[in-house]
């Protein structure tokens, strides 16, 4: 993933069509390796069933729903909010899209994004 | 010429304003008790700090922290002096063969969250569950505690 062009995007309008919605911005990590990258977001609340993962050309879009069912009672003192997961990224043309895995394991989502293996140096002849 | 009386457009309909009244409540109770609630242990303001929700029905209080990433053996939770705390660490791994690290946004190290209870509860049946990265923590009242209602009598 190119250093700059990250884009987290917590913003309340997007298009003046589309639905008015506010987004957390969950915390990741990403560390690159020799192979492929490694990306960890953070989504408490968040089960496997309630996670999308766009793809569109290089840019990559989690979304993480929360279950907004259960409130136990009512709240005496409250610090999460009850808003979905959302983040975008732009992808490192070198990641190979076809391979991207994700996991979930309570709450944190796992992405490995491989690179594409380079293509061997070739001869081309002349005719 | 008439003279005419100006009224004054009623602004704010007081009575309908349920929230705010409940939104003056919470902020005069923030500053009745500043940090009479929850304490923080660790540093204060530095450090990690997950977030934590206390709420209370007929029957419970629960309590909520968002612990993403853990495992249930990492996640320790204890009653002492009428306070719940929850506390915990999650190690840094290096792997070996990182290039680099893009980002870094995840909290590492310990967390000690603490919440005074405003009612008393039953220890033997406080229940802790881990699911999603979540760790949910229901403290049944005591009888006590329960609402219980009273019959009115009379003519």
């Amino acid at each position: 993933m190119t250093n700059t062009v990250t884009k987290p995007e917590n913003g309340t309008v997007e298009t003046a069509q589309a639905e008015q919605k506010s987004y957390l911005t969950p915390r990741v990590n990403i560390h690159e390796q020799k192979d492929g990258y490694v990306l960890h977001a953070e989504m408490p609340g968040v089960a496997k069933e309630s996670i999308e993962i766009l793809l569109d050309d290089d840019e990559l879009t989690i979304i993480g729903h929360r279950k907004t069912a259960e409130v136990p009672g009512t709240a005496l003192y409250r610090e999460s909010t009850a808003r979905d997961y959302r983040r975008v990224f732009a992808l490192d043309p070198v990641i190979d899209t076809a391979r991207i895995v994700a996991k979930i394991d309570q709450g944190l989502l796992t992405l490995e994004l491989p690179k594409a293996e380079k293509v061997k140096p070739r001869k081309i002849t002349v005719n | 010429m008439k003279l005419m009386r100006l009224q004054r457009p009623n602004l704010w309909n007081w009575n309908n304003t349920p929230q705010l009244s409940h939104l003056r409540d919470e902020i005069s109770r923030l500053f009745e008790e500043p940090f009479g609630l929850l304490e923080r242990q660790a540093d204060f303001f530095n450090g990690w700090s997950p977030n934590l929700d206390l709420y209370e029905d007929k029957e419970n209080l629960v309590a909520r922290v968002e612990l993403p990433g853990l495992k249930k053996e990492e996640i320790e939770v204890w009653l002492e002096a009428g306070a719940l705390h929850v506390s915990g660490e999650r190690k840094f791994e290096q792997k070996d063969d990182q290039a680099a690290t893009h980002r870094l946004e995840r909290f590492y190290g310990r967390f000690h969250r603490t919440v005074a209870l405003p009612k008393p509860v039953d220890a033997e049946k406080i229940k802790a569950a881990y699911e999603d990265g979540v760790l949910t923590v229901t403290l049944p009242k005591t009888e006590e505690a329960k609402p219980r209602q009273i019959a009115v009598t009379g003519n």
